[in-house]
């Protein structure tokens, strides 16, 4: 598996606050990658770091082969929709293009041309003035039509409605289905992710709590319900959650075996279910 | 990047330009001065439209170009933008700085080189300004020409940028940078220039020739409370002031130095004042810059300020490398 994004013990100090802190991870190359975590997880920070726009205080990272923000060449490498979708409240759309087109050597200008023109944009109007599902539209636009290897997305779809939100993560994935664009992708809600992601990163408190293949990890995650019992499970089987009524146990479980115990109802999980397990827990888990 | 940096600042370089470009029109088209007397069309463009628009010049640019540039990106988030473009941000900043001075360094040249050629044929016919300056060395009137406003422009636009990207606010950025730009301009003419090379000093006698006034104090006004000499010619005096026979400072002038009979016709008052005053065995000191050293003096403060905005420069890249995300 190759790695398009690689941190080790990365770190992040702001003054005594301690925003990323031991940070350990991999993102594999041509997936797209979900990162969920609480306000305040370092979601921001790590992706800032990765885009090169802010240096880190400790550790490592490595993003497509290179330091983040280290040279032209690899700011062209990564492509960046920072938190609230960025872009200049003065200059007109077509004006955003221009700047897009003399700031990157590797621009396409008929793929920006022919985004702007499908989504309805008039070249004619001020970014000021657009909606904040266009506004989103318009900085990924600028995002991708330099043809980075990896997109980093921090929370694009947050300030958006329901509608522009499926349109967003819609166009966001008829791209990466036609160039094989490997993405970061950060939100707190994990509904918006289930639906877009290969890859899973569980952020908390700085650090990953969970990553792993979205498949995999439902494939591992069972929910068991029966009558109450404290004795421990086989080998194998390790509990991620765990809550008892006076009568009933219901387990969380995380095995790569199947779970044969009659007395146990299996259910299967959903990720938003699995990530709050997660959430809840101090333990680190890489799954892979 | 230029394109990009010219967009930005076009709205307020026009503006700039355009007042710029009025004044040096009302310049081009006003009968230049040959007799210290000004007319009052000349007297209102030369002491109130030179000084308030070269006072004012440096101002606007720091305040409107200088302070906004980078502070405007980071109050917006811009700066996440523009980051992310295939230009690292020391060549962004680079850019932005170089293209601004530029312009900035333009406006303040061709606005000092009309002024100066408007005021040549009065040059040394004691053509008067604001605050009885008359030589081009003296401080309101050295500001005003020559290569300084150059000097001025580029610092107020660099101090204005690295106020900005320290406080990242830009009205906050504005009014700091034009607080401490007006601190500047005064201490500079108070403490600094006086001294970038030793004035000359003169010690003279008091003479009935050579003294140009008397102040008086008291009841009857027989007290004497200053002289004051003959000047050299256009100089920037710091100092005229009476000592004694051991060349200290006097403070009070002795008592009875007025005590002259009344005016009469054909008598000179000046006869009796100077004559007791050289009875005292008081003497006048002169301390000034000569007009001679328009050009040295020009040429030092000049290279002060562009050192200061070479120095705020480096801090600029610095800061926005380093310390800003």
């Amino acid at each position: 598996m190759t790695t398009v994004l690689s941190a080790q013990d990365l770190g992040r100090r702001y003054g005594r606050h301690r925003a990323l802190a031991g940070c350990t991870l991999d993102v594999p190359a041509g997936q797209v990658t979900g990162l969920v975590g609480p306000n305040g997880a370092g979601k921001t920070t790590l992706l800032t770091i990765a885009a090169g726009i802010l240096p880190p205080s400790e550790g490592r990272i490595e993003v497509c082969g290179g330091v983040p923000g280290s040279g032209p060449a690899q700011l062209a490498k990564v492509g960046f929709v920072a938190q609230d979708t960025p872009v200049y409240a003065g200059l007109t759309v077509a004006e955003h293009l221009r700047m897009g087109a003399r700031l990157n050597p590797g621009w396409d200008e008929a793929m920006a041309r022919k985004r702007i023109e499908h989504l309805g944009l008039d070249p004619a109007q001020r970014a000021g003035k657009l909606s904040g599902g266009q506004r989103a539209q318009l900085a990924l636009t600028i995002a991708i039509a330099k043809h980075p290897e990896l997109l980093l997305l921090d929370e694009p779809v947050a300030a958006l409605d329901p509608l522009a939100r499926r349109e967003f993560l819609g166009d966001l994935m008829q791209f990466v289905a036609e160039y094989g664009t490997s993405v970061v992708l950060s939100s707190h809600l994990i509904t918006d992710l289930e639906r877009v992601c290969d890859e899973l990163v569980v952020l908390v408190g700085g650090q990953v709590r969970l990553a792993g293949e979205v498949e995999r990890l439902l494939a591992t995650h069972h929910r068991l319900t029966g009558p109450r019992r404290e004795a421990p499970l086989p080998p194998g089987q390790h509990v991620v959650s765990a809550s008892h009524t006076e009568r009933q146990t219901t387990l969380l479980v995380r095995t790569e075996t199947p779970i044969i115990d009659p007395q146990w109802t299996v259910d299967s999980l959903g990720l938003e279910d699995l990530v709050l397990a997660y959430l809840s827990r101090p333990a680190l888990e890489v799954l892979r | 990047m230029i394109w990009l940096t010219w967009r930005q600042l076009r709205a307020s370089a026009v503006a700039v330009y355009a007042l710029v470009a009025a004044l040096c029109v009302a310049f081009l088209v006003t009968a230049r001065p040959s007799e210290p007397v000004l007319d009052g069309l000349q007297d209102l463009l030369y002491n109130q439209g030179t000084i308030s628009a070269v006072y004012l010049l440096p101002a606007l640019i720091g305040v409107f170009w200088g302070a906004p540039m980078v502070a405007r990106e980071l109050e917006a988030g811009t700066h996440r933008l523009v980051w992310n473009q295939s230009v690292t941000r020391s060549r962004w900043l680079a850019t932005k700085l170089a293209v601004a001075g530029l312009a900035a360094a333009a406006a303040a040249g061709l606005y000092s080189l009309v002024v100066t050629w408007w005021t040549a044929p009065g040059e040394g016919k004691g053509l008067t300004m604001a605050l009885n300056s008359t030589g081009r060395i003296t401080p309101f009137l050295f500001s005003v020409r020559g290569l300084v406003p150059v000097g001025y422009a580029v610092f107020a636009l660099v101090l204005g940028v690295v106020i900005g990207v320290l406080l990242r606010r830009t009205v906050a950025a504005m009014a700091a940078a034009l607080a401490i730009y007006i601190a500047v301009q005064i201490l500079m003419p108070l403490f600094v220039r006086p001294h970038l090379i030793p004035p000359v000093q003169q010690t003279v006698a008091i003479t009935a020739e050579n003294t140009v006034s008397v102040g008086f104090t008291g009841p009857e006004a027989t007290q004497v409370t200053s002289i004051k000499v003959r000047e050299p010619e256009g100089a920037w005096i710091l100092t005229d002031e009476t000592v004694d026979a051991t060349g200290a400072k006097v403070d009070s002038l002795a008592a009875g130095l007025g005590n002259c009979p009344p005016p009469s016709p054909g008598v000179n008052m000046m006869d009796c004042y100077a004559k007791a005053a050289s009875d005292h065995g008081y003497r006048q000191l002169l301390e000034y810059q000569p007009a001679g050293r328009f050009w040295a003096l020009q040429t030092l403060e000049t290279a002060i300020f562009l050192a200061l905005s070479g120095l705020l420069t480096w801090l600029c890249f610095r800061l926005v490398r380093h310390r800003v995300s």
